[in-house]
């Protein structure tokens, strides 16, 4: 193998050989936790960068921390941060929205449908 | 509420010549990981022990009229229970996390690491690898500390990707404890030899199984007149190894790919001080015995081997050995546990030492206050309490 064939991304998250121990009694719901902790890693990291802006931008005098902290935001930017979160919301919790839209079990199987396209 | 005790932040590390670069968000990374590991230890684990005493203990006590007797009775009983079992599946997350952000990190600089490596290596008569040296099945049979590759994959000609990534995120693992070039424990070995043994000169120094060379450096500094050789299977690492300790200065180690049970290559009695770090509990119930005998043929008499090691599990309740031995069975490093239930006197006899010459010591390495900061002024004494303490077995040839 040359160094320019390699696969990086997958390269970087390669399994390690040997079985992988699962812990929890189902193990979608470990592989759900596993998501779910390297989201958290990446908003800590989105944190700590927005911390280092908040830094660069008081050393250069261009606001101050107290800015941001005492910032209160006018009709129109209220609106479109509601709506804003409205939406990372609604993205985010977009399975139990639609786990939701067919709690009564309403929507036809698989069989049911064929049933109806396959009768001639 | 005590304020939140400041960790050190991964930056701290010092850049060697062929360290690898990191980004804001890179370094981010790897503290936000540091910072879970700890949050792990401190903070979630404890609870695991109460889940034990206050649950599965007397559970088990009701079910079999005994307490457990094992670690292994106590893993079967804690297994089911689920604080247990969300400790564990997130640590064993957050390893996985933490090799998926050092490969990432070093794949995105490889070219330029792999030139800096070459042009430390090129034409070095200290750096010998050996095509012909097979990966022993205590390496290869699966990828040691889930660190995928292990020690010894490459990837292309000339690749470091393992041996960087390991570099990076030792830092991530112990916050920081083993100081800046993460050689605490080949300081503390110096550091004990210089208080206990000042007299002791070595001129030939072996360190078995040197991965990267973070503790086979520091002794060669210790002991700059004499002549160091470490050894492994590992190329990448061994290559890595030797780049890194040129960037610092360091000339007198020669590094050797070759596998320790027999080192033919070397004479009887040539070796004063034969180490290892961190070490025998990544071999095998075959290895481990020919390694200690290779041992015994190579070092002098009067010389010293001694080996930086967990404490063994004799005499140690049951759950404080289960909780050691989580890594045997979650993280990838199978021969952990049977390495720790060892009568190591009785495998020093076996190799052909007097097992009774055999002594256990703490060796402490200083606080390196470029992490940790400098010692309150006024402060008495030892840096005890914060300084770190490696355990260590070891004896003189007689
Ligand atoms: C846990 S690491 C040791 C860490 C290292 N001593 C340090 O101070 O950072 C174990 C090393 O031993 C090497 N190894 C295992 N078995 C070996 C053998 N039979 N001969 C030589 N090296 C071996 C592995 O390749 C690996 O690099």
């Amino acid at each position: 193998m040359k160094m320019a064939d390699i696969n990086k991304l997958d390269l970087a998250g390669t399994k390690a050989k040997g079985q992988r121990p699962y812990f929890m009694n189902d193990k979608q719901t470990e592989q759900v936790m596993s998501i779910t902790m390297a989201l958290a890693m990446e908003l800590s990291v989105t944190r700590e960068r927005v911390s280092t802006l908040e830094c660069l931008l008081e050393e250069k005098g261009i606001l101050t921390r107290e800015e941001v902290e005492n910032y209160s935001p006018d009709k129109e930017e209220v609106a479109r941060r509601s709506a804003s979160t409205q939406e990372y919301l609604a993205r985010i919790l977009r399975i139990l929205q639609q786990d939701k839209e067919q709690i009564d079990g309403s929507d036809p199987s698989v069989e049911d449908i064929q049933d109806i396209l396959t009768k001639s | 509420m005590t304020a939140a005790k400041t960790l050190p932040s991964w930056d701290v590390l010092t850049k060697h010549g062929v360290f690898p670069e990191a980004n804001h968000d890179e370094v981010a990374r790897l503290n936000f990981l540091t910072h879970l590991n700890v949050h792990l230890s401190a903070s979630i684990l404890p609870g695991v022990k109460t889940a034990f005493d206050t649950q599965v203990k007397p559970e088990f006590e009701k079910e079999h009229g005994r307490e457990p007797e094992s670690r292994h009775e106590v893993r079967n009983a804690m297994l089911k229970h689920p604080y247990f079992q969300t400790w564990s599946a997130l640590r064993r997350n957050t390893m996985e996390m933490r090799q998926q952000a050092g490969r990432a990190q070093v794949l995105r600089q490889i070219e330029n690491l792999v030139e800096k490596v070459d042009g430390y290596n090129q034409g070095a008569e200290s750096l010998i690898l050996d095509d012909s040296v097979q990966i022993p099945n205590n390496v290869g049979s699966v990828d040691i500390h889930c660190q995928p590759g292990c020690y010894y994959t490459e990837y292309f000609e000339n690749d470091v990707t393992v041996a960087a990534s390991y570099d990076l995120g030792l830092f991530v693992t112990t916050a920081g404890l083993l100081g800046t070039l993460s050689d605490g424990g080949g300081k503390a070995v110096g550091n004990w030899l210089q208080d206990n043994h000042p007299e002791f000169m070595p001129k030939r120094i072996l360190d078995i199984g040197c991965t990267i060379g973070h503790n086979a450096v520091p002794l060669a500094q210790a002991f700059p007149d004499a002549e160091v050789i470490a050894v492994d299977v590992a190329r990448p690492s061994l290559r890595y190894a030797h780049a890194r300790a040129k960037s610092m200065g360091v000339n007198n180690i020669t590094f050797i790919q070759a596998n320790a049970e027999t080192l033919s290559q070397f004479e009887d009695q040539s070796f004063d001080l034969i180490t290892t770090a961190m070490f025998w509990h990544e071999t095998s119930h075959s290895v481990m015995p020919n390694i200690l005998k290779t041992i015994n043929r190579l070092l002098k008499t009067d010389g010293l081997t001694l080996h930086l090691e967990q404490p063994q599990y004799h005499g140690m309740g049951v759950y404080e050995q289960f909780i050691r031995d989580w890594d045997t069975y979650f993280n990838n490093e199978p021969y952990w546990g049977p390495m720790h239930e060892l009568d190591l006197k009785q495998s020093l006899n076996d190799a052909g030492f007097n097992g009774d010459d055999m002594f256990e010591t703490g060796v402490v390495s200083s606080v390196d206050e470029k992490i940790f900061g400098k010692r309150e002024a006024g402060d008495a004494g030892e840096d005890y309490g914060r300084a770190p303490v490696w355990n260590a077995f070891g004896l003189w040839k007689r």
